[in-house]
């Protein structure tokens, strides 16, 4: 168990749980990042943040300290 | 009878605007929803000429958090459109159909537009439409809006009566309790509407508990049940019912969508390139260079000098003269006309070219997807002092001119953010800024170039000292907004709606901003032009400007420019920054070539005052244009006055603290009242901004978007 923030450029995982709360996690939610997704990091920004990853076909930008909010295992999504 | 209501609703990036020009033509208007600053755009259906077309913000969700989906959903069931056309799109089907379920809720027809169909086919992916159609239970139609095709079918779709979305059905448990909470509702709540709130309870939703009395045993119940699944599922109840939409969208999508070879996007390559870890800051710099070039240093600088030294620096005046000549007027009068209207209605014009070639640029990047990547190349840099990442094209803009850096604003989707942006923009010394910051290091300082580079730093430093004071204050404060952005496929420009969009912006401009130039223009040049005795006067110090001037200048006597010239030529640089030049060679009899002001103004000031002068004209409220155009992007007249006090007490401030305690460091003069003053403004400035944040109050947007309920 890790987290997105955690996770290797070039690397997917599969969702397993949003922590925190508020209106943050309910926007990662929102934008497809729930239970049992797949998520691929597909790179950080020039300045060392935030990073940009893959999920539901498409790309999103989200900034370390919220990836840190989305924990990941590595096996078959759902 | 008052025809019938369609709202567009769907995702940010859908092709929601094309699709509403394309359904309204050139009618629309565009304006505010009541008690917030969240555009509202409105036209008529240009098919029948009566249906009511509003086009709803963009939005991902219909959660609590953003004032986006606060005025959506506030509309959707406060007002109950007739119809809702709902704009997907279909190569990001389950982010968009997401929001559908959601949609499904409301108890409203619905109509699907299936939009960016071109983009699914060129991936060489097969879509099922009717397969789509018939699992949601609701009418889907193809359209590009980018293409025009498929608009004639949607036409007669929404022709056609559609009856009610039903709600998708959730997993047997959620049913269960959502059935309980719909009874405890059945005596607060209109039927049609029973099923929406409930879900909204399901999900905690404060905002919608809050408008409702719900008895405490009601609640208790509630409470229990919710309380007892979350336990079970190990999740919270706002997350379970996402989980469920999500879980109906990604079953249907399985059926109907069979997606060709997983090989990467068009845009991914590009990105890989644009917002690559090495080229992406060397690339980010040669844009903004490039826009910055084009709209600021040739092409927009072109057109608004030709406007304001031909067209209306001869040009019409001088045929409005000879004309007035002729007809043998009453010299007030013409002088009215061509010194106080032609040029109040000269200098808003002056800002068009360079206004238009600016939003070209910035159209040009927010279509084409670019705008997106620059708050992700950039976004680190600024959020540590309350700005947004794309806080820095209105700034960079700023410093050619505040007035487009102004409106450059508004591709900042969070308010907050937007907000603290127009009320910094103009802290970045403008062009017009220029010339008296020579005048000042000519006069005083030998032509130090180290003047006008510490005028710039200062108004950076202006900017990140108040971003961090003013999100720890009351106003700005409540929830950071989360920085979750979408990263959109880049896309070839349309010319035709990019077009259309700068016509849009510039007429707002004029009309806005317009009124605000002309009037205040006017009224300065009437008080110039005029005595008490309402007799014109040729004498500048006869006029009524210099009796106020020397009334108020007491006020600036602490700041140490307490002459009423300095007072008169802060209040015309009002009009433009520039005329603070002008003004002093005028009032000061000199023939107005530098040398000759610049002797004269070394009279008036020692280095210290010259300063505080500089700082108070640099920092406190811009010209009347960028006014106008703080009035026209904050959508609200209370907070460009609120940005117009804080603009002008921060001035007063750092120049009192600049004159008072420079005084006693570099004049030696002795540590008096004043000194004491500024060392303690000094020190409550500084507490301001290491305090830390005081506990989060409700956010601000909780207030004002109460106008909503009716």
């Amino acid at each position: 168990m890790t987290n997105v923030r955690d996770l290797p450029i070039g690397v997917s995982a599969i969702v397993n749980k949003i922590t925190g709360q508020g209106a943050t996690r309910r926007r990662l939610m929102d934008m497809g990042i729930t239970k049992g997704t797949a998520i691929y990091v597909r790179k950080v920004a020039p300045l060392g943040d935030p990073i940009q990853v893959m999920v539901r076909g498409y790309e999103l930008s989200i900034r370390k300290k919220d990836a840190e909010m989305i924990e990941v295992t590595f096996g078959e999504g759902k | 009878m008052m025809g019938k209501t369609i709202a567009l609703v769907g995702n940010p990036n859908s092709g929601k605007t094309t699709l509403f020009n394309h359904l309204t033509g050139s009618t629309q208007r565009v304006g505010n929803w009541p008690g917030v600053t969240v555009e509202q755009k409105a036209g008529t259906l240009l098919h029948d000429g009566k249906t009511q077309v509003i086009d709803l913000p963009g939005i991902y969700s219909l959660s609590p958090y953003t004032i986006e989906e606060i005025v959506t959903r506030d509309y959707l069931t406060l007002d109950a459109p007739d119809l809702i056309i709902n704009i997907v799109d279909a190569s990001n089907l389950e982010r968009n159909l997401y929001l559908t379920t959601q949609l499904m809720e409301l108890h409203l027809p619905i109509v699907v537009v299936l939009n960016m169909m071109d983009i699914v086919e060129k991936r060489g992916d097969q879509l099922d439409v009717a397969g789509l159609s018939r699992a949601f239970g609701l009418p889907f139609v193809t359209i590009s809006a980018l293409k025009e095709s498929g608009l004639e079918e949607l036409f007669k779709a929404i022709a056609e009566p559609i009856s009610v979305a039903e709600p998708i059905t959730y997993s047997i448990v959620v049913e269960s309790i959502l059935d309980t909470i719909e009874e405890i509702l059945a005596p607060l709540v209109p039927k049609k509407l029973r099923c929406y709130y409930s879900i909204k309870l399901f999900e905690r939703d404060r905002q919608t508990a809050g408008k409702l009395a719900i008895p405490e045993e009601g609640q208790a119940v509630m409470e229990g049940l919710l309380s007892r699944y979350e336990k079970e599922l190990d999740d919270d109840s706002e997350a379970i019912l996402i989980n469920e939409r999500y879980k109906f969208v990604t079953k249907i999508t399985r059926q109907v969508l069979v997606k060709n070879s997983e090989k990467a996007s068009f845009s991914v390559v590009i990105d890989h390139i644009v917002t690559n870890r090495w080229l992406g800051l060397p690339i980010f710099v040669l844009i903004m260079y490039a826009v910055y070039y084009f709209a600021i240093t040739t092409v927009g600088t072109w057109g608004t000098d030709w406007v304001n030294d031909v067209l209306f620096g001869s040009i019409v005046p001088e045929a409005v003269q000879t004309f007035f000549d002729s007809i043998d007027i009453h010299p007030a009068v013409s002088s009215l006309v061509v010194d106080g209207a032609i040029g109040g209605v000269g200098a808003v014009l002056g800002f068009l070219p360079q206004m238009a070639a600016l939003f070209l640029c910035l159209t040009l990047l927010e279509d084409s997807g670019y705008m997106a990547r620059v708050a992700f190349v950039m976004d680190r840099v600024f959020r540590g002092f309350g700005l947004s990442g794309k806080s820095f094209i209105p700034l960079l803009i700023g410093s050619g001119c505040s007035v487009p850096g102004i409106q450059a604003s508004r591709t900042i989707e969070n308010l907050q953010d937007r907000r603290m942006t127009i009320l910094t923009t103009s802290f970045i010394p403008c062009g017009a800024k220029l010339p008296v910051i020579a005048l000042i290091a000519n006069a005083i300082f030998g032509g130090a170039s180290w003047v006008a580079l510490s005028m710039y730093l200062l108004g950076i430093a202006t900017v990140i000292f108040s971003g961090v004071l003013l999100r720890k204050t009351a106003i700005f404060s409540g929830e950071a907004s989360p920085f979750v952005m979408e990263l959109p496929m880049y896309h070839w420009p349309q010319w035709k709606s990019i077009f259309r969009a700068v016509g849009a912006r510039c007429l707002a401009f004029v009309k806005n901003a317009g009124t605000v130039i002309f009037l205040s223009s006017s009224f300065i040049w009437f008080l110039s032009s005029f005595n008490w005795q309402l007799r014109m006067t040729v004498e500048s110090d006869q006029s009524i400007l210099a009796k106020i001037g020397s009334a108020v200048a007491i006020f600036f006597a602490p700041l140490g420019f307490g002459s009423w010239q300095a007072t008169v030529a802060t209040i015309q640089g009002l009009i433009a920054k520039e005329n603070v030049v002008g003004t002093f060679g005028v009032l000061m009899n000199t023939t107005g070539s530098e040398a000759e002001v610049a002797a004269a103004f070394s009279t008036l000031f020692n280095p210290v005052s010259a300063v505080a002068f500089l700082v108070f004209n640099m920092i406190c409220m811009p010209c009347f244009a960028a006014v106008g155009a703080m009035r026209t992007e904050f959508g609200s007249a209370k907070w460009t006055l609120f940005g117009v006090l804080y603009q002008t007490t921060l001035a007063y401030v750092l120049a009192f603290i600049i004159n008072q305690l420079g005084s006693v460091i570099v004049l030696g003069a002795p540590f008096g009242a004043g000194a004491s003053i500024a060392a303690a403004a000094t020190a409550i400035l500084v507490f301001l901004v290491v305090r830390p944040a005081p506990k989060k109050a409700s956010p601000m947007w909780g207030s004002l978007a109460k106008p909503m309920v009716k």
